[in-house]
């Protein structure tokens, strides 16, 4: 398949895949809205809730916070590389924010398996059923964004379509942003 | 108007007639519009058909005096929707919102899929031995306001007595008091308007409104019913 | 190329949108079949039906659920927004194809699989979904309750994916139009058309979040066993109806808004006028699109939420009458000193304006709080919103179809057969549904599969009246053979028709009908606005937009 034409256009001088990631994102806003929005109604209606919240270990949501933050260094760096055509400073840092994804996910997965273990499950209790979903759904974007970055990086290493690190970019901080309201609501709202 | 209203089932209770009216009022504005657009859409169909050398005219729609035909109406049309709110909060107000003190409630509990009714009996309270409870027939007294305590024992269902024009919702969960006052004898039907599973479409009820003495015989005789047991 | 190649897998925008257009048209075949069951069955219970059997009251709730959920889902969206927008989009911006020809690609075999999903879920132990298409839980929720423990799931997994597709698609077509617009062509030069399916799109991406975020949760009561909407536990059920109808109302503007586009083009066109005041109508759409997220209460007036929340929603919802009403007396007044050409997709136009302002009109009734208590759940809604979604899928569908037919296939629809099967879709479609807003009115309720135990519903006189509604849909399904026999005959032997058939002004009328692979020999430049007709001083009473002043 040959580039149409109509992908080089760019009338509003917003490149058209940076475009498109905006309004990606807004998308997933308006669905992580939704589901945040429920969970605060209902917050505020049961106080209950707050017995199971110091249930969750907050030292590894800080801990995951942390990972997180400093995965949209990495990518800010690869962007930065991949801007001067350094491509291979450029896939360094995107694997490293792969590693800091990966490091995400372990320390959610050991946190996850305690929880279970001490016998909290999705179905418990509705505090749960919040918990394990809004960081479910979560994961699920951080484990999509590590595989578009794995695919891109190997572009990147070719010289191809770098362009694309900023893209990935932003939405890593997109994931980075939605941890950074279930963080809060998830863990440090007693 | 008024040969408008009997296209509605007849009306049989003291807010009935207010929403009648609602009704009449809406089909009045809100039929004018509608037949003075539909006129200007068939007038300007039949003017403006193609003849032979004659061009249309080029007209931007964008200038003042072309945008008057349309505001005017307009503004006319805000007008209208404005005595349209007014009226429908006020009718809302009197049926959803004020709830006039009971001479008697009852209990009306939904369940896959039938009706089942608690009557206070003779003592008027709920909750005392003396209480009747029926499946599919709930009796009334005419010209008596009641209180109703609305229940789901499983999925949403919806308490409607068309001749009332009273519907709700009942929810799992909680209790929704409402109100009605008869001002009509006769058995109507008791729907449930909320789909609520396969026998949705069988899930009846019937409502006698009766005389103060008719209802004092049926309440004696399901009394005795009981005693029997 | 292959045959797979061209057809099946293609990233041309045009053959998507042709695939859309293919199986949303299937799909609403199989949800018209699925009408005429059930109103036969209304007509006369306990009958056998031809071609389908006995009628039993778990098939009745899963045929008026799937119906419901077809027309909306898998044949007015796909249909509107997506085959229109597909085909029309890069055509009438001078552009080659969508700027992601493969998320194009992939959106379509998404929705594909929804429709796939949601066909499988009528075979499948305990038979489809019967909880209509609202899906309220806990009736949707739970197996013990529905009865229908696969159904109910495969059901909502389809309603998932098919968002997902039409968020893909959203997306490709807002970034189309935002920046593969031709040269020269400013916001202000793009047809109606497309600002309606986009503004559509944005309604669309801005609803549906909420809702996807319920059908996860949902699906999690119904699989896993979570209680988000269960009260038992602490979930509230009333929430799944803030979601849905906050996503379903703005939803009803999303198929709304490409059918007003549809029929202002065919309207200017056919009837060589400017559009009345093009920045009004631009204008209010938004203001319809903007408030339409303010009104979605009024479909829960009686459902249990705060009656103080119902005053509020009864002034958004009736005020909402105000921008609609400006942009059909907008409409009208295009047709003011036009010289009207009654083809047979201008016919459909202005068919859509007559009957949509009977749907409009009757809307007023169900947004006054206090008259909705008695019109809430009857015949009353049914006959209202299918005089808004019929005008909008069916009579503007038809419209869109006759109109840009020379441009999909080179070829003319027969004119003849057109305005036979214009009446016979036009007549019975009013003896359907003007009858039933007489049974609502006389308290005939939804979703009853037989009205044997209701007295005062079951009488003669109510019952003739079902009887019309049934025989007229039974003789509009008739009528549409004659638009498939004329689609597919005149796609092969039709009369061909040139470049621009109807000498209308908008760029897809530069392209070859039917256009290539990439549209365009010349990409061309745009100089104009797209409704310059019968502009004084010139011989020809049409302008295109890449014409050279």
């Amino acid at each position: 398949m040959q580039t149409p034409v109509a992908t080089g256009r760019s009338v509003t001088g917003i490149p058209t895949g940076r475009l498109a990631v905006w309004w990606v994102i807004g998308s997933e806003i308006v669905i992580f809205g939704g589901l945040l929005m429920y969970y605060i109604m209902l917050r505020n209606k049961y106080d209950y809730w707050a017995e199971s919240s110091a249930h969750t270990a907050t030292m590894a949501g800080a801990l995951n916070t942390f990972i997180l933050l400093t995965s949209s260094l990495f990518i800010v760096l690869a962007h930065y590389y991949a801007e001067k055509k350094d491509h291979l400073k450029s896939f360094k840092y995107i694997w490293m924010t792969i590693a800091g994804g990966l490091g995400f996910l372990v320390v959610k997965s050991i946190e996850w398996t305690n929880e279970i273990m001490s016998g909290y499950t999705i179905t418990s209790e509705l505090f749960w059923s919040f918990y394990y979903t809004a960081a479910g759904i979560h994961a699920v974007h951080v484990i999509a964004g590590m595989v578009i970055m794995g695919i891109i990086s190997f572009d990147v290493l070719q010289k191809k379509n770098m362009h694309r690190v900023e893209l990935i970019g932003i939405y890593w901080h997109f994931v980075d942003i939605v941890w950074i309201f279930l963080f809060p609501l998830l863990y440090i709202a007693k | 108007m008024l040969d408008f209203m009997s296209l509605l089932r007849e009306s049989a209770s003291t807010f009935a007639r207010d929403i009648d009216h609602l009704i009449a009022w809406v089909a009045i504005l809100g039929g004018f519009w509608w037949l003075i657009a539909e006129g200007v859409l068939v007038w300007l169909i039949v003017k403006f058909r193609h003849k032979e050398g004659v061009r249309a005219q080029y007209i931007t729609g964008e200038k003042k005096e072309e945008m008057k035909w349309i505001h005017w109406p307009h503004n006319l049309i805000l007008l209208c929707d404005v005595a349209i709110i007014i009226m429908a909060i006020n009718v809302w107000y009197n049926v959803k919102q004020k709830l006039p003190p009971a001479d008697d409630t009852i209990r009306v509990i939904g369940q896959q899929w039938s009706w089942r009714f608690v009557h206070s009996g003779k003592d008027g309270i709920l909750g005392t031995p003396d209480d009747v409870e029926t499946v599919e027939d709930l009796h009334v007294q005419v010209g008596k306001t009641y209180h109703f305590k609305l229940e789901t024992t499983d999925v949403l269902h919806n308490f409607s007595v068309p001749v009332f024009r009273l519907k709700q919702d009942s929810i799992p969960g909680r209790v929704i008091t409402g109100w009605f006052k008869p001002t009509m004898t006769g058995t109507f039907d008791i729907q449930c308007a909320e789909m609520c599973g396969i026998g949705h479409g069988i899930m009846m009820g019937r409502i006698h409104v009766q005389t103060p003495e008719e209802y004092d015989q049926w309440l004696s005789t399901q009394q005795k019913v009981a005693q029997s047991h | 190329m292959s045959f797979w190649q061209k057809y099946v897998f293609s990233v041309d925008h045009k053959v998507i949108g042709m695939q859309y257009l293919l199986t949303g048209i299937l799909m609403g075949v199989i949800g018209a079949y699925m009408s005429y069951v059930f109103r036969m069955q209304l007509a006369f219970p306990g009958k056998e039906v031809p071609f389908f059997g006995l009628v039993t009251a778990a098939e009745y709730n899963a045929l008026i659920t799937n119906h419901g959920s077809i027309m909306i889902f898998w044949f007015a969206m796909p249909v509107l927004i997506a085959a229109f927008g597909n085909f029309l989009i890069p055509l009438m911006i001078g552009a080659d194809d969508m700027v992601f020809p493969r998320i194009n690609r992939l959106s379509y075999q998404i929705f594909l699989l929804s429709a796939v999903i949601l066909i499988v879920s009528f075979f499948v132990p305990g038979g489809g979904f019967g909880g209509a298409w609202t899906a309220y839980p806990p009736l949707s929720a739970k197996a013990e309750y529905n009865l229908t423990p696969w159904g109910s799931s495969l059901w909502l997994l389809a309603v998932a994916l098919e968002f997902v597709a039409f968020l893909l698609g959203g997306i490709n077509f807002i970034t189309t139009l935002m920046n593969s617009r031709a040269k020269g062509m400013k916001y202000l030069d793009i047809p109606i058309v497309l600002w309606m399916i986009v503004i559509a799109s944005i309604l669309f991406m801005a609803s549906v979040g909420p809702l996807i975020a319920g059908a996860i949760m949902l699906l999690f009561d119904q699989l896993i066993g979570t209680g988000f909407f269960d009260p038992s536990r602490g979930g509230d059920p009333v929430l799944w109806q803030h979601l849905f109808w906050f996503f379903g109302h703005p939803e009803v503007y999303v198929v709304l808004l490409p059918a007003m586009g549809i029929v202002a083009e065919v309207m200017t066109t056919f009837s060589r006028k400017k559009l009345f005041a093009y920045k009004t109508v631009l204008f209010t759409t938004i203001a319809t699109g903007v408030l339409s997220f303010f009104v979605w209460a009024h479909h829960q007036f009686i459902a249990g939420i705060d009656p103080r929340m119902a005053n509020i929603f009864t002034v958004t919802t009736v005020l909402i009458s105000i921008p609609i009403a400006e942009m059909l007396f907008v409409y009208i007044a295009t047709l003011y000193g036009g010289s009207i050409r009654f083809t047979t997709a201008m016919l459909f136009a202005l068919a859509f304006l007559a009957t949509f302002l009977i749907g409009g009109v009757t809307g007023i009734f169900l947004g006054a709080s206090g008259a909705d208590i008695y019109f809430h759940d009857t015949y009353f809604v049914i006959a209202h919103f299918h005089y808004t979604f019929v005008p909008i899928a069916v009579i503007a569908v038809f419209a869109g179809i006759y109109y840009w037919f020379p441009k999909m296939f080179g070829r003319f629809m027969n004119e003849t057969l057109g305005k036979i099967h214009f009446w016979g879709t036009f007549l019975p479609f009013n003896t359907i549904f003007l009858p039933l807003f007489f049974t609502g009115a006389a308290g005939d309720h939804r979703r009853i599969f037989t009205y044997a135990n209701f007295p005062q519903l079951a009488t003669p006189g109510l019952q003739d009246l079902r009887i019309i509604a049934t025989v007229s849909v039974v003789i509009l399904i008739c009528f549409q053979f004659l638009f498939f026999w004329n689609f597919f005959y005149s796609m092969f032997r039709g009369a061909k028709a040139g470049k621009n058939p109807w000498n209308a002004n908008t760029l897809e009328w530069v392209a070859p009908s039917p256009p290539p692979h990439g549209n365009f020999d010349v990409f061309p430049e745009v100089y104009r606005g797209p409704y310059e007709f019968s502009v004084p001083g010139r011989a020809q009473d049409f302008w295109p937009q890449n014409e050279k002043a």
